[in-house]
């Protein structure tokens, strides 16, 4: 009995060694667009290419962001199928955890900065 | 070991494992290793957090613009970027089983890994020289609590990979050296992954402020 549901089970339970199967190719692609998506945010910060600032700060936001994600697959090898998707699971818990403790202390200190008294104010007060 | 609840019962016998099933040592490391890394990331979120709050206080001392070099930043950056890309290397012979090649990488990656440590301390020396030190303002405090930590890290880093090297030159790319090169790889890329926020929130976005 024991052998039979154990068989039966391994059968359906693969085990990931988590190697990742690396290829050169994937690699260097991987390095050749981090030194694009790295070397076009500096150009445009040095060289104030784009006219207002919001623009060019958005601008490398969102080439940071992609980057990280070119990081993730081509380096850190990320796959929905790695360890049997736990590592993606724990992956989209840090994420939403990162959101909300960035978004919450900016929102939550700009409101705290915008309703304190000024310090003029506060050093008439007396 | 698996127990059947109701083996009396015809049908469809209800298991559950009063066991695990062996399995081959080490095999959950890495994600374990992955885990530790994400609960890494949370303490980096919380320092770009407390950098996002007290990066604008200046308290009349100099802002980022007085104080960063971007070309120096660039610098550093492709340092951390080319050893991610030699320590690539370095797994992918390693696959091949080449171990003189293995060691030749992994000893590059030092090398970059320590010339990024030195670009930093230098400029970490340059500010504290200029009188920007950690105590100055909201915003070098938070400024060396982030980059500082970052830079520990590359430093325990790069301990790790020569621990690594005389273990590989003792032993040989046996299946737990192996393993332990896996765990220093994920620890490595994503060290360069956090870099990214660092330069891009801290340096770039200072300059642009």
């Amino acid at each position: 009995m024991s052998t039979d549901t154990h068989a039966a089970h391994a059968d359906g339970h693969h085990h990931d060694d988590g190697h990742a199967h690396s290829t050169f190719s994937g690699y260097m692609l991987g390095f050749v667009l981090s030194v694009v998506l790295t070397a076009i945010p500096f150009w445009l910060v040095m060289s104030g290419t784009l006219p207002s600032k919001q623009v060019t700060a958005l601008v490398i936001m969102a080439f940071a962001v992609v980057q990280i994600v070119v990081h993730m697959i081509y380096f850190l090898h990320m796959s929905p199928k790695s360890e049997n998707g736990w590592s993606m699971m724990a992956l989209i818990f840090t994420i939403v955890m990162v959101v909300i403790a960035l978004s919450g202390s900016l929102w939550v200190m700009n409101h705290l900065n915008s309703n304190m008294m000024p310090m003029h104010e506060m050093t008439g007060m007396k | 070991m698996t127990v059947a609840v109701n083996p009396a019962q015809t049908g469809e016998p209800v298991f559950y494992l009063a066991d695990e099933h062996p399995h081959p040592e080490g095999y959950s490391t890495s994600l374990g290793f992955w885990i530790y890394l994400m609960s890494d990331c949370l303490i980096f979120a919380m320092l770009f957090a407390a950098f996002g709050v007290l990066g604008a206080n200046y308290a009349a001392g100099p802002a980022p613009k007085d104080l960063f070099d971007l070309n120096l930043v660039a610098v550093n950056t492709s340092m951390l970027l080319l050893s991610s890309i030699t320590y690539g290397f370095a797994m992918l012979t390693m696959q091949q089983n080449k171990i003189a090649q293995t060691q030749m990488w992994l000893l590059i990656t030092g090398l970059f890994g320590a010339a990024f440590i030195g670009i930093e301390l230098t400029e970490f020396a340059h500010m504290i020289h200029e009188g920007a030190t950690p105590q100055r303002s909201a915003f070098l405090s938070a400024f060396f609590t982030l980059v500082g930590t970052h830079g520990l890290h590359v430093s325990c880093g790069l301990i790790w990979l020569v621990t690594l090297m005389v273990q590989v030159w003792r032993f040989g790319l046996i299946e737990a050296n192996r393993r332990r090169l896996m765990c220093l790889s994920m620890f490595w890329h994503f060290l360069d992954v956090v870099w990214i926020g660092v330069f891009t929130f801290v340096y770039l976005l200072g300059v642009l402020r």
